[in-house]
């Protein structure tokens, strides 16, 4: 009987030790981000650098063709064009839009619940769906965004704009729509920020005579920073790769003028087949996240520090 | 008293816009799911306005029964729910021990899991989408439910060590005083405890589920197999015919509960986010 025990017992302790036990309790978590991220971030650089095609797993080394050949195409280049303008664009939006928005909201009021309840709907709801609804908004003949210019006198009923089938008005719809989508986030973040500031900054600052704008331009925003430097990396994650909503808004047309990283990524790889070249496409966001994540890294060691 | 009172004014007048704005879209998801066919495809009519034949609920009745959409509703909750289970499973141990038991290397390892989540679907989705292929799980839920976790799991872990942060160590220590293992003190303090706290990631974490759309469209073409986010993109919008009053109705259903939940978490959540960073 104790020949059995024993070995089961020493087990157990085995458990009760933190040098064991931890790793024990993490190991899970690690395997999977592994297996599901790690692994295919690996695969996906392989691929990057073969001819592989649908239907295999390997192909011939071609070095980096793949990637030279994508630069000198043009909807490659009008991708990454597009890439970097509407996520610096919809960034600028969120971010002005969220530090104003987050001083009202962080003050009590009658109504706060329904008016953040509505301020909040756009990140709360599924955004392939959401999407489908600006789809309809921005209809080419029942857009009820025309309705109201219309009406307004500030088109032309006859010539009124088609917002998905005009280039840059394409461009500026699927903008506007992830400014909309990621303007609740940054606010509800930049709102955290706002609260976790001391008292004693807000004491301070009133008996040094700090009011008003002078006390939000020297104080609130110095301290307001960081955090919203925070949401602004998201934020770029967020915009530079979505598919979503150029997927369901234009695809990419009219004519690849709305053409994203992703979406290229998306026809090259899994629509056209070609493997290898959609797996370049997709890794050249690579050192851009890269870099958002140090920058990230960097921020978080400060405020750590503080 | 008057400054006060032109505050608040100054406060809504910011706050007024911006809240027509972005909730304007889903009034009109609302407004177009009510609409009869008719009333909706007559330019002379004012979209603001019911005409003739509406308001109905006829397009909610289309769309439950002549589309599958109740179908992939039931597989976004399966897919859902499955996933929940793998990632509380997988992410609650090792929350709890990123937030007691390892010291300094434990925040590190805790931001670089975090981390992970930022590495975006779009990145993997080509390798992913032939590995699902290899192994023949290509147009079934099994393949969003076993890929899913690679994002979930990061993106849960973060909050729930925050939340086991939270609760006074000296509530485990009298359990573990009085003989418990750390497993069964985990299993019957620790986690019953946090319940909010899980309860919170579990929305979020079903929300995450709801919301992705590369793996879903790259792995999925069988549409009986679809879930919520590709199907009614793909299944009700055929060619040029588009039946916009139930196209409204369908991204509206899901929309309201899910908001719903979102803002009743929503500041818990933040406490868990927090919590993991500045204690």
């Amino acid at each position: 009987m104790a020949t059995v025990a024993l070995p089961r017992r020493r087990k157990r302790d085995l458990l009760e030790q933190r040098r064991f036990l931890a790793p024990a309790l993490i190991a899970p978590a690690l395997i999977f981000v592994g297996l599901l991220v790690g692994a295919p971030l690996v695969m996906a650089v392989y691929l990057s650098l073969t001819n592989a095609t649908a239907g295999s797993l390997t192909g011939d080394f071609v070095g980096f063709e793949n990637f030279t050949e994508q630069w000198s195409d043009p909807n490659f280049r009008t991708a990454l064009r597009n890439t970097v303008v509407f996520t610096l664009l919809a960034n600028a939006i969120v971010v002005v839009g969220a530090a104003i928005l987050s001083h009202f909201l962080v003050r009590d009021f009658r109504g706060k619940w329904i008016a953040r309840f509505l301020i909040l709907l756009p990140w709360a709801a599924p955004v392939p769906l959401s999407t489908i609804g600006f789809l309809w908004i921005f209809d080419s003949l029942f857009s009820v965004v025309n309705w109201v210019l219309v009406h307004l006198s500030l088109v032309n009923e006859f010539n009124p704009p088609q917002w998905l089938g005009e280039p840059n008005k394409a461009l500026a719809a699927i903008t506007s729509v992830h400014a909309w989508r990621l303007l609740p986030f940054a606010t509800v973040i930049m709102i955290a920020g706002l609260a976790s500031i001391p008292k004693e900054v807000d004491d301070a600052a009133r008996v040094d005579g700090a009011t008003g704008l002078k006390k939000l331009w020297f104080v609130t925003l110095p301290l307001q920073l960081p955090i919203a430097t925070i949401a602004v990396l998201f934020g770029i994650v967020f915009t530079a790769t979505d598919m979503a909503v150029v997927y369901i808004l234009t695809r990419g047309g009219p004519f690849n003028s709305t053409q994203m990283l992703p979406m290229w990524a998306f026809q090259t790889g899994i629509q056209a087949g070609s493997l290898g070249p959609g797996a370049a496409v997709a890794l050249f966001l690579l050192p851009v996240l890269a870099l958002v994540t140090v920058l990230m890294l960097l921020f978080a060691k400060r405020v750590e520090v503080t | 008293m008057p400054l006060r009172r032109l505050d608040k004014l100054v406060t809504w007048l910011v706050v007024g816009p911006f809240a027509i704005v972005l909730a304007f879209p889903f009034y009109w998801m609302l407004q177009t799911s009510l609409k009869s066919e008719i009333d909706l495809y007559n330019v002379e009519n004012v979209p603001f306005a019911f005409g003739e034949g509406s308001p109905t609920l006829d397009n909610y009745r289309f769309l439950f029964e002549e589309t599958q959409y109740a179908r992939w509703l039931l597989n976004t909750v399966l897919v859902g729910l499955a996933v929940v289970v793998i990632t509380l499973a997988v992410a609650m141990p090792a929350g709890y021990a990123l937030a007691r038991l390892s010291g300094r290397w434990g925040q590190s390892l805790g931001v670089g899991i975090f981390l992970v989540y930022l590495v975006p679907p779009t990145l993997l989705f080509l390798p992913l989408s032939r590995v699902i292929a290899e192994v023949g799980l290509q147009d079934r839920l099994a393949s969003l439910i076993l890929v899913y976790p690679g994002f979930t799991i990061p993106f849960a872990t973060w909050p729930l060590m925050g939340f086991f942060k939270s609760i006074p160590r000296e509530l485990e220590d009298a359990a573990l005083v009085d003989g418990a293992s750390r497993i069964r003190t985990l299993v019957r303090i620790v986690f019953p405890i946090s319940l909010p706290g899980i309860l919170t990631v579990v929305i979020f974490t079903f929300s995450l589920c709801v919301n992705e759309f590369v793996y879903a469209i790259a792995f999925i073409t069988a549409s009986d197999s679809k879930v919520i986010s590709t199907g009614i993109y793909t299944e009700l919008i055929r060619g040029d015919v588009f039946y916009w009053g139930a196209l409204m109705a369908s991204t509206l259903i899901p929309s309201i509960p899910l908001a719903l939940l979102y803002n009743t978490f929503l500041d818990r959540f933040i406490a868990g986010f927090t919590g993991g960073a500045f204690r």
